[in-house]
């Protein structure tokens, strides 16, 4: 009993409480207590949320996705890998999402870095909180209705209409994959823009007269400081976009018509409509495995690059 | 000899909206000095460095390096290198690619073999050969000050810059440091041009000191001049320390003036500039120069209030009656016992080339120009 109350942080329920009264000696060890106590029930609350939520569901999909179809559709008790083995059957929609998440989170990339550059370090400093501003109040309307409001823009009585007035017929914009690409820019920029802003903000300006003290012309000072040490912020940003685009659904199904098929959209399918649970559980699985692996990745390359000790992601 | 300067200012005047930080300063650097740009925070001497470095543009007049006008020249093409306050080092290199930073800007390009052995060089220069690998947070505050004057010199540059230099780091290793550098520029034979408001830091280490305040140079010389001959009162009071005796020119006579001192005593001083009978003025007196003595017939009479025994020497506020509080130093010699007591009464005496008088007006002789911006930033 004594000897567990000899390690405050792990057994501080007995010993803890016995030493706090009976020996005064040793007036840290019932406040210690206190203090865990204080620290679990304040974080009581998340993790019952993210077990319920979030562990519990994960447990029950990784389950489900070694089992078999109910011969009515749901699931079927099993231990088998077939779900797996069937994963190319779902390969457009796979490649897909593979090719379109990269690419749009690079396409996002390459429209926020200009913004959050202007931003940080040209805007002139009482415009920025306004420019800033501009960029996050869009959030405040539903990206669903931004969306529709997209399908209305490049539909046939939007952007293709007005370009008929001159003479550019028969443009099909809508349920292209130009048409998604565009979607993801415009939905996800916000998410771009300001981890790489954060990162702009925090470089300390004398490095910048520090390079071109020391011959770099702007151009070189730009590659060799500034990019290098707003990495971080471009690698937050561009996995925070690219994990959310890999669980896109409605983008593809709004402004790709269903032609753009993607993960998320297979999943719809495969849970509500053709009700194979398993084979839904096994794509879902695969995903979180994809995502982890490119958050790893980022971690490592924005840590690397930038010199830093710790690279906080999100 | 007439060399041309390795940095020269001609009515150079710089100018944030209405703030005139820089107004209208003449200033040849001779080359191979160790010149120090001293001044309260706000005179302008941060401003000048940084006109030379490229960072900022005179709104008037020229800065020529070499004899080469630098007008439009960005600072990357500028022979000029800067160590910069707190360092500005590149966290995201270590210690020798920050060093060889310089090194792989130059076009046509230098040989990796020529960048690492010049890069060792330097490292070597500094005395940190072997920290080549170490990232730049491993280093304490004295070894990245040592990196960043070794990634400007490698450059070989004709004149270095350094702003504040010695700031960040703790007494005993500015000390070490300001020998170093002393060592270094003479070893390098190229200009210093060091920016600092710690007039001990100006004074012991460079062969010029450039007095500025409010904008303007007031005096340049060397530092035994700008400390026994200071131009007017602001110099005289912000290099090194003395006391300032208020009174009225009673007479002239040549280079002295006879001043009565707010008790009535009149003592006779030194003028810089021309005075007026009757003017007001303050006369500047050294602690050193004044002279103690228990019962002697000083020009001035009071009584030791504190004493701070300093080892070799010993300071002592002493309350003259009708003038106040007078600062004395004087040396101590072991194994005699003449140090005063507080409440002991004292005579105090000097040399009769010691007292200076300026006149007690803000606007005084050295600056002849109308003084519009007399007070900038502060």
């Amino acid at each position: 009993m004594s000897e567990t109350g000899d390690k405050p942080d792990q057994d501080n329920a007995t010993g803890g409480r016995k030493s706090a009264g009976s020996q005064p000696a040793f007036p840290m060890r019932g406040s210690l207590f206190r203090k865990n106590l204080m620290t679990a029930l304040l974080l009581a609350p998340a993790a019952l949320w993210l077990v319920v939520f979030l562990v519990l569901p994960f447990v029950a999909i990784a389950i489900f996705s070694v089992g078999e179809r109910a011969p009515e559709g749901g699931y079927q008790a099993a231990l088998t890998f077939a779900q797996y083995a069937n994963l190319p059957a779902r390969a457009t929609a796979f490649w897909n999402t593979m090719l379109l998440a990269p690419v749009g989170a690079l396409a996002c990339l390459l429209v926020a870095y200009p913004v959050a550059y202007y931003l940080a370090l040209r805007a002139p400093q009482r415009w920025r909180l306004i420019l800033l501003a501009l960029i996050v109040i869009p959030f405040w309307t539903s990206l669903l209705m931004r969306t529709y409001a997209w399908m209305y823009i490049l539909g046939g009585r939007g952007i293709p209409a007005l370009l008929a007035y001159v003479g550019i017929e028969d443009l099909r914009l809508i349920n292209t994959p130009g048409a998604v690409l565009l979607g993801i820019v415009y939905g996800y920029l916000p998410l771009m823009i300001l981890p790489i802003y954060v990162s702009l903000e925090r470089l300390d300006r004398r490095l910048l007269e520090a390079s071109a003290d020391l011959g770099a012309t702007p151009l070189s000072t730009f590659l060799g400081v500034t990019l290098r040490l707003s990495l971080p912020g471009v690698m937050t940003g561009f996995s925070l976009v690219m994990i959310l685009l890999l669980g896109e659904y409605l983008i593809p199904t709004l402004l790709g018509g269903g032609k753009v098929f993607f993960i998320g959209n297979a999943l719809v399918d495969l849970f509500l409509q053709s009700r194979n649970w398993p084979f839904g559980s096994a794509i879902a699985i695969t995903l979180v495995l994809v995502s982890v692996v490119v958050l790893i990745v980022a971690n490592r390359i924005s840590t690397r690059l930038s010199g830093a000790r710790r690279v906080d992601l999100i | 000899m007439t060399a041309v300067p390795d940095i020269e200012f001609r009515a150079v005047t710089k100018r944030y909206g209405a703030v005139t930080a820089v107004s209208g300063i003449d200033l040849a650097i001779p080359p191979s000095a160790f010149v120090a740009l001293l001044g309260p925070s706000g005179c302008g001497k941060t401003t000048c460095l940084r006109m030379i470095g490229g960072f900022e543009q005179p709104s008037e007049g020229q800065v020529l390096i070499r004899g080469r006008d630098m007008a439009g020249t960005p600072p990357y093409r500028r022979p000029v290198n800067m160590v910069f306050q707190q360092y500005a080092l590149f966290p995201h290199l270590d210690v020798e690619d920050n060093i060889s930073y310089g090194l792989r800007q130059a076009r046509p390009r230098l040989s990796s073999r020529d960048i690492s052995s010049r890069a060792g060089e330097a490292l070597a220069m500094v005395q940190l050969a072997g920290y080549g690998r170490r990232k730049i947070h491993e280093l304490s505050g004295g070894q990245q000050q040592r990196v960043a004057l070794a990634r400007a010199l490698v450059n070989k540059p004709a004149v270095l810059l350094l702003d504040e230099p010695l700031a960040a780091l703790d007494k005993k290793l500015r000390t070490d440091m300001q020998i170093e550098l002393q060592n270094l520029q003479r070893e390098i034979g190229i200009t210093f041009v060091l920016v600092t408001h710690d007039q001990e830091e100006a004074l012991s280490m460079s062969d010029f000191v450039c007095v500025m305040n409010g904008g303007r140079v007031v005096q340049l010389g060397q530092p035994s001049e700008i400390y026994d001959e200071p131009a007017d009162l602001f110099v005289a009071d912000f290099v090194g320390k003395t006391n300032l005796l208020s009174g009225k020119v009673a007479g002239l006579s040549g280079d002295l003036v006879d001043v009565a001192l707010a008790d009535g005593t009149v003592i006779s001083a030194r003028k810089r500039v021309p005075l007026d009978r009757g003017e007001a003025v303050s006369v500047s007196l050294r602690p050193e120069s004044l002279s103690l003595s228990a019962s002697g017939n000083g020009a001035l009479k009071g009584i030791v209030r504190n004493r701070i025994f300093l080892g070799s020497t010993a300071e002592y506020a002493i309350e003259v009656p009708g003038i106040g509080s007078l600062l004395a130093k004087a040396d101590h010699v072991i194994g005699q016992g003449n140090l005063f007591k507080p409440g002991e009464p004292v005579a105090i005496g000097f040399a009769a080339g010691a007292p200076l008088a300026f006149p007690h007006a803000k606007n005084n002789g050295t600056n002849q120009r109308e003084d519009q911006n007399a007070e900038i930033l502060s």
